[in-house]
Order: C-alpha cells, then structure tokens, then sequence
C-alpha cells in the first residue's frame, strides 16, 4: 500500500473553499496503485492533472512517477485550490506546476500531443445547469445536466492534449453515463477500460482509463 | 512558476490568434531553487521547447548564461544540459506579469502561480 499525501497542512478552514478529498478521491488514488505497473512503463515525461484541487491526487501519482523525470502540471479554475495543490505538493517533497485556468486554457497549443498522463477527477454532480461556472469549490463538483457539462466540455481536449503513448483517466459516476462517455471517446479513436469501481453511499463511482487504439 | 511554464504558455484572449507568444515577462520578482539534476528528462524536453522564445525571455531578465541558439549536440553536452536545467527548473517566478505582445493583455502571477483566467467578455 502505498502512503495517502500528508495533507496535514490543510486545515478544516481551508476545506470550506477547496474540495476536501473524499470517496471518489480515494477510488482515484486505489485506481493509480493499481495501475502502477502501467505508469512505470509509460514513463511520462509530461503529466497534467485539471482540477487537482486539495492536490491529493497528483502528491500521490508524483510519488508513483518520480520527481525529477516528468514535469507534472496541475490546473485549477478556483485560485485557492491552485494554491493547496502548490503547498501540497511542498508538503510532500514534489515539484508540481500550477496554473491557474479553466480546464487547459493558455496551455494549447503549446502542450498539443505533449501529455503522457493526464487526469481529472471532474465535477460529475448532477446539479442546474446555473450552478457549473463557479471559481470556488463548487466548481469541484457541480457537473450540470447529467453531471455532464464540464466533462463534455473537456473531451474534445483529450485528443489534442494526449501524446501517441498517452493515457487518459477520469472518475465519473453511473448518472454520467460511462456508456456513453466511452462510445464518445471511441468517435476520437479511444479505447477505453474500467479500472475501478465502488459503490460510495448512493454513489456508483467508475475510473475510466483511455488510450489511443 | 518555473521558467519552463512561462515556455507553455499563451495568450487566449478571443481573436488574439499572431504575435501571442511568448507573453513578455515584467516586474518579475525571480528566485532561484535547487532542484535535482535529471539529463535523461532534460533530453526529453528538447524538442518540447521553443527554444528561441526562452533565450529571448531570459535575456530580457538578464539571465545570459543559454547559448542563443540550441548546440547541435544538445543532448549529449553536459554543460549546456546543466545551464538549461538552472534556468528552465530552477528558476522560479514569485510575482510579477506576463504581458500579450499581440493584444496587451495582462496575466499576473501571485504566490508563484500565473492566472491565466479571463473575464468571460474575452473568452
């Protein structure tokens, strides 16, 4: 088993504007031990994680990856979540770049086809269509109509951003419709997996992992 | 945010599509912090760079160690491998601003961290 980041520096307070890791967190986190054997045989030399929030996510798969060899983006539209995964990645002996952005605006075209690893724990939650756009910590979980407006909106990305050998994962939830997401990433000539799954109180949690056929 | 970033990065303002990039770096507050030295990944990013962007970018920061164009045997020239690796991941931006030189904009970079948000008129 691998260490869960020390996230000891993120305080109760801080979790009132930056999403504190939770079930779908630690799914994301089993997915990437699992997937270790993969990740050291990929080698990326450039990761991105969207919306790495507390930096949880990326602390941990930084540790799986090594430091010096890949160059580890981190983006998030809420500037204090930039700035927990910043000090996460402090805290755990890890350089991580952060910019502040929705999604991967500004990186394209100059990271088109340059991201080995790429990952994104996304809004999924089914809420109003008015409450996605946020640049607090409802920008970590309001998704929209089906859970889907912000996934649907970083999809088409996914083929610009991938490198030939690149892998693309994402936690989604069964309102996301993983079907449909995975038929969608085919038409871009993905194949895809479920790496894992878990039923979280009502929540039936999916990590779909996606590789250039 | 490391000098490697400021190579990443460009204007996305609405329509602003020429003269982009790189964004011109002003009032930058510049610290230097060790990192470890890994050739095999500098190696890698050879190609990744825009290499002539960056020796402009550092000059206007008075970092003149980079040749101005990349030496041919790059990749197997330690010297040259180690000033790159100073420069593009050592070098840490603090505060300051990235300027468009194409429409003006300007992104600021606080707590080490570029904003690249825009007002949703310009995106």
């Amino acid at each position: 088993m691998l260490p869960t980041p020390d996230l000891s520096h993120l305080k109760k307070k801080d979790y009132e504007h930056i999403y504190e890791p939770a079930e779908d967190t630690f799914l994301f986190l089993d997915a990437f031990e699992d997937e270790v054997p993969f990740l050291k045989e990929l080698k990326p030399t450039i990761s991105l994680e969207i919306g790495s929030g507390s930096g949880c996510v990326t602390a941990f798969v930084g540790k799986i990856i090594g430091e010096s060899n890949c160059l580890k983006y981190c983006t998030d539209i809420n500037p204090r979540a930039a700035r927990a995964t910043f000090g996460t990645a402090r805290q755990n002996q890890l350089s991580v770049d952060v910019v502040e952005t929705h999604l991967v605006d500004a990186l394209l075209p100059r990271l088109e086809n340059q991201i080995d690893l790429l990952y994104f724990n996304p809004p999924y939650v089914l809420t109003p269509s008015e409450e996605v756009g946020s640049h607090s910590v409802e920008a970590a979980w309001a998704g929209g109509i089906d859970g889907r407006e912000v996934i649907d909106e970083f999809l088409p990305f996914v083929k610009r951003l991938l490198s030939a050998k690149g892998a693309f994962y994402m936690v989604v939830v069964n309102e996301n419709k993983p079907d449909d997401i995975r038929e969608i990433m085919a038409q871009d000539g993905f194949s895809s997996s479920v790496v894992k799954t878990r039923l979280a109180g009502r929540e039936k949690l999916f990590i779909l992992k996606f590789t250039r056929v | 945010m490391r000098l490697i970033t400021h190579n990443m990065l460009q204007c996305h303002v609405k329509g602003c599509n020429a003269n982009n990039f790189p964004l011109e770096l002003q009032e930058v507050v510049l610290e230097q912090e060790e990192a470890e030295l890994n050739e095999d990944f500098l190696r890698n990013m050879l190609n990744k760079l825009e290499y002539e962007a960056l020796v402009a970018t550092c000059l206007k920061l008075d970092i003149n160690d980079l040749p101005a164009t990349m030496p041919a045997d790059a990749m197997y020239n330690d010297e040259f491998l180690q000033i790159l690796h100073r420069v593009i991941l050592e070098t840490h931006i603090k505060s300051g601003k990235m300027v468009c030189p194409n429409c003006q904009h300007i992104y600021n970079i606080r707590d080490g961290i570029p904003n690249m948000l825009l007002a949703e008129h310009e995106v």
